[in-house]
């Protein structure tokens, strides 16, 4: 164990599971949240630049709706896809109930308004003389859409971060649609860190509790790098 | 207890030589029987089951004969139930004969098998405020917590434990939301209220097999046995299991359900569940074999013999 994970070592104490278990909750942990979060990136920025620079009917009514889907109670969610998704469901027959995909389906729903949101303030406030000089110098749409995500990039990465850390960090609407389920060979089939951590918390295992929300937020702070590093093209921080 | 025990051990060896016959039949990919390797099961089943440790040890070997994965998600009986009620499990083991009962007469559910029973035990603090410590009566302990106004920390959860714990307070006079401030509702998992009964001071219903598994991290005590140990029959625990009516719902994996039920109701299941201890203590008492079969155990209680839709 000690080659495998030396910064545990340190911690003095039994580390009271197996690497194996760990690693697999990480991995489901990692391939929902980003998966949604990639897919949530690929939805929400052309809706944020359509939003920010058409003007049209019911603007204001989308603006509201979105921010509003901000703060939308993740269990909620849950309730709703597990709704969707089960056999009795419109997607019944998909056979999603307790499976990661179902668990990506509510991350997307809770991450998307965060990442418009967010992005469409950051679009909103690039100057329209830079999109005008783009317009001026013969550049198409696609050109000064582009123009404009390189000029809110700082802005779409935050947004990024903060929809990823609210995927990441969920519990209620994971355990609701994924169901917490691990293999009896020890590895994850739908167990993120999060219900890992509710599931130990409710069998009154605190010490490693407390060690797997030790690894959740290490993740966090390592995406959170990765994503500021990659924001200044690998240069210096701004 | 010890009459149960020892009727199991005989079952186990009268039986030994059909139950191989049985496994080898079973076994055996090339008769006319269902192809069920490769493919998933999903189970809904309780906390306590769960908690405890023994659902993996049933799994495993389940899992290593026929090549299927189990994917076990617990829950509260009640949301267990539910749960199959939408056809979203195939398979439900649970402890709330009332619940199991009305969900078979509903049609929902099939061949349900008795499987094994612990009990439950009135656990608390040390101190025992209520002085209910040593009592062999469940009902009188429940009325001197609500007398002694101790505080009792309820699952509030609609699960078996939940259930139970309510026949009980009815014994004792209580109908739902007479109780005063010192009851308290967690709504939540049975791990979760022992540890929240610690630091209330209280007393709870627990199951027993929870209770042992989670010995080191409480310093609740045992003040009500339950008939494991002598105790009221009031406090007992029985598990049963049934899969989920194919003719209800087309997508559930029948045959790999009831390989399931199969499985876990043999000699080799049975053994498993007889065996499995925690702290050196036995947390589960098989029930599915017996020298005496109790065939009523198919049928739920105070059925009527007619089809009520």
């Amino acid at each position: 164990m000690p080659l495998d994970l030396p910064i545990l070592s340190l911690l003095f104490v039994d580390f009271p599971f197996e690497w194996n278990y760990i690693r697999s909750i990480i991995r489901v942990s990692l391939y929902v949240s980003i998966t949604a979060v990639v897919l949530s990136t690929l939805f929400s920025i052309p809706v944020a630049l359509l939003v920010g620079f058409k003007d049209f009917r019911g603007k204001t009514l989308l603006t509201s709706i979105i921010n509003t889907g901000m703060g939308f109670p993740s269990v909620v969610v849950g309730l709703i896809v597990l709704f969707t998704v089960s056999n009795e469901g419109p997607l019944g027959s998909w056979d999603l109930v307790f499976t990661p995909e179902a668990m990506i389906m509510s991350q997307f729903v809770l991450a998307a308004p965060v990442i418009t949101g967010v992005s469409l303030a950051a679009v909103s406030s690039v100057e329209q003389n830079v999109r005008d000089a783009a317009y001026a110098m013969g550049g198409t749409k696609m050109d000064v859409a582009l123009v404009t995500i390189k000029e809110a990039r700082y802005g779409i990465a935050t947004a990024v971060l903060a929809g990823f850390g609210r995927a990441i960090s969920e519990v209620g609407s994971v355990l609701i649609v994924g169901g917490n389920i691990a293999g009896s060979d020890g590895t994850s089939v739908t167990r993120t860190l999060t219900t890992a951590i509710q599931l130990e918390a409710r069998q009154g295992r605190f010490e490693t509790a407390m060690i797997l929300g030790a690894i959740l937020v290490v993740l966090v702070l390592l995406v959170n790098a990765i994503v500021v590093r990659l924001g200044n093209g690998g240069g210096r921080y701004g | 207890m010890e009459i149960q025990r020892r009727e199991f051990i005989a079952a186990i060896g009268s039986s030994a030589a059909v139950g191989l016959a049985g496994c080898a039949a079973l076994g055996g990919d090339d008769g006319d029987g269902p192809e069920i390797s490769g493919e998933t099961l999903t189970l809904t089943t309780t906390t306590s089951t769960y908690d405890t440790g023994l659902l993996d040890e049933l799994n495993a070997p389940f899992e290593d004969r026929y090549g299927v994965t189990v994917d076990t998600v617990s829950q509260g009986t009640g949301a267990a139930i539910e749960t199959g009620r939408s056809g979203d499990s195939d398979v439900v083991m649970v402890h709330a004969r009332s619940q199991e009962d009305e969900f078979m007469e509903d049609g929902y559910a099939i061949n349900r098998r008795d499987l094994m029973f612990n009990d439950f035990i009135i656990i608390g603090d040390p101190d025992d405020p209520a002085g209910i410590s040593g009592s062999d009566d469940a009902v009188e302990a429940f009325a001197q917590i609500a007398e002694s106004e101790s505080a009792f920390v309820s699952r509030g959860d609609n699960s078996g434990t939940h259930t139970q714990e309510l026949e009980i307070w009815e014994e004792a006079g209580f109908e739902g939301g007479e109780f005063g401030e010192w009851y308290q509702e967690a709504g939540q998992g049975m791990g979760e209220v022992i540890v929240q009964t610690g630091q209330s001071g209280g007393y709870t219903l627990s199951d027993r097999g929870t209770y042992l598994s989670m010995i080191n991290d409480t310093d609740l005590e045992i003040h009500v046995e339950g008939p494991v140990e002598d105790g009221p029959e009031i406090l007992s625990n029985p598990y049963g299991i049934f899969a989920i009516n194919p003719g209800v719902h087309d997508n559930v994996n029948y045959d790999l359900a009831m390989a399931y039920i199969g499985f876990i109701t043999s000699l080799e299941g049975q053994e498993i569940i007889e065996e499995y201890t925690v702290e050196g203590e036995q947390l589960f008492f098989p029930e599915a074999i017996a020298e005496e079969p109790n065939f009523q155990q198919y049928v739920p209680e105070d059925w009527d013999g007619s089809n009520s839709d």
